[in-house]
């Protein structure tokens, strides 16, 4: 390798790391943060959650309208409570995570609705499905750390979460809310 | 005159309850066997909710059995059968009802601590969520599950119990007590 090339390669290398710096600008703690949902079958009321999942976030608390977000939840952490259903969560019919290891969001536009309320508008991909969202955000700040929590109603049939037999939404129904409270450091001062 | 109808006979409601309640336990006690032995699917999720509604009816109506039991003493066996039963008889006689009423409460109680152990809140016909008198916990959930099983076979065991004494009553004493617990004016 020549010197030019390694040179290069090296200006290369510190360039995307830069970029995935910038990006990254504010971390995400995991033990403080929380992704929920709720379903509903036969109308009993079923919580689950997702143990796994990462943000990368880009947030300038002056121009939120720049902010980048790219949110991505591991569906083999799922879990609702039970062995038995946690296997069949995990299978074809639902989240199929062989084949869908990760559900994805990753933001179009942030708008500022002040009063710490944020309009986060991307695409949500589960299951290789991909739909446009509209998420609220409401973000807290104590100490160190700044809270995003927010609640997304979503249809599950629109991402083919519960396929084939599953598809019978008098057995469960295609309305799902997930809940969310992402824990960031490095927010600047709201 | 009859002077013998209304004490020997159970009242009409007591005899209503006891065959509806017949056939409800029996008929939730097969559908439990059943529904338990299905691969994971739909259906089976189905099955349990119905099972569920169906076992806090029963309740409902065992503790409205409780309260007439209560309320209204049932007819005391024929003098004549009574002396000629041995003493041990007699303690299973009242030994098996005790334990009849015992575990008409004891199995859906279990079952729905299970469930609500479990994790799935009973949501009566779809319509009215029940409360939950033990919370959400595995640990728990697995401790209950056999108990809820356990019971239901030992509520089955002595319905056979039950029923086969009736039958020895009906066939071999040929005494005619079943009558008792069958509407009807003749005595």
């Amino acid at each position: 390798m020549t010197f030019t090339a390694t040179f290069r390669a090296a200006a290369l290398a510190s360039a995307a790391l830069f970029a995935t710096a910038a990006m990254a600008a504010q971390a995400l703690v995991p033990a403080q943060s929380a992704v929920n949902f709720t379903a509903k079958q036969m109308g009993v009321p079923l919580q689950g959650h997702f143990k796994k999942f990462d943000a990368q976030v880009a947030f300038d608390t002056a121009k939120p309208e720049a902010s980048k977000i790219h949110f991505s939840i591991d569906t083999g952490s799922a879990t609702m409570g039970s062995k038995e259903t946690d296997s069949n969560l995990l299978g074809a019919d639902w989240f199929n995570i062989a084949k869908f290891p990760k559900a994805t969001f990753d933001s179009t536009a942030v708008k500022a609705l002040g009063g710490g309320k944020y309009q986060v508008d991307g695409t949500l991909t589960i299951k290789g499905n991909a739909q446009k969202v509209s998420v609220p955000v409401v973000l807290t700040q104590s100490g160190a750390t700044t809270t995003a929590a927010g609640t997304l109603p979503l249809k599950r049939l629109a991402f083919k979460i519960g396929d084939g037999d599953w598809a019978d939404t008098s057995m469960v129904a295609d309305d799902v809310t997930v809940q969310f409270k992402l824990a960031l450091t490095g927010v600047g001062k709201l | 005159m009859h002077p013998t109808t209304s004490s020997t006979r159970y009242s009409l409601p007591a005899i209503a309850l006891h065959w509806l309640l017949a056939l409800g336990l029996i008929g939730l006690l097969a559908f439990g066997w059943y529904m338990t032995g299905l691969p994971f699917s739909p259906a089976r999720l189905k099955y349990y909710n119905w099972h569920k509604w169906a076992g806090v009816t029963i309740l409902v109506l065992s503790v409205l059995r409780l309260v007439w039991r209560f309320t209204h003493r049932p007819p005391a066996l024929p003098q004549a059968m009574a002396d000629a039963m041995p003493r041990w008889q007699h303690v299973a006689h009242h030994g098996v009802h005790h334990l009849l009423y015992v575990l008409f409460f004891a199995v859906p109680l279990l079952g729905w601590a299970y469930s609500s152990a479990a994790g799935f809140p009973i949501v009566w016909f779809g319509l009215w969520q029940l409360p939950d008198f033990v919370s959400a916990n595995p640990a728990l959930a697995e401790t209950l599950k056999p108990w809820h099983m356990i019971s239901a076979y030992t509520l089955a065991a002595l319905i056979a119990l039950h029923i086969a004494a009736a039958l020895k009553h009906q066939f071999i004493d040929r005494d005619g007590l079943l009558r008792r617990m069958l509407p009807g004016s003749a005595a």
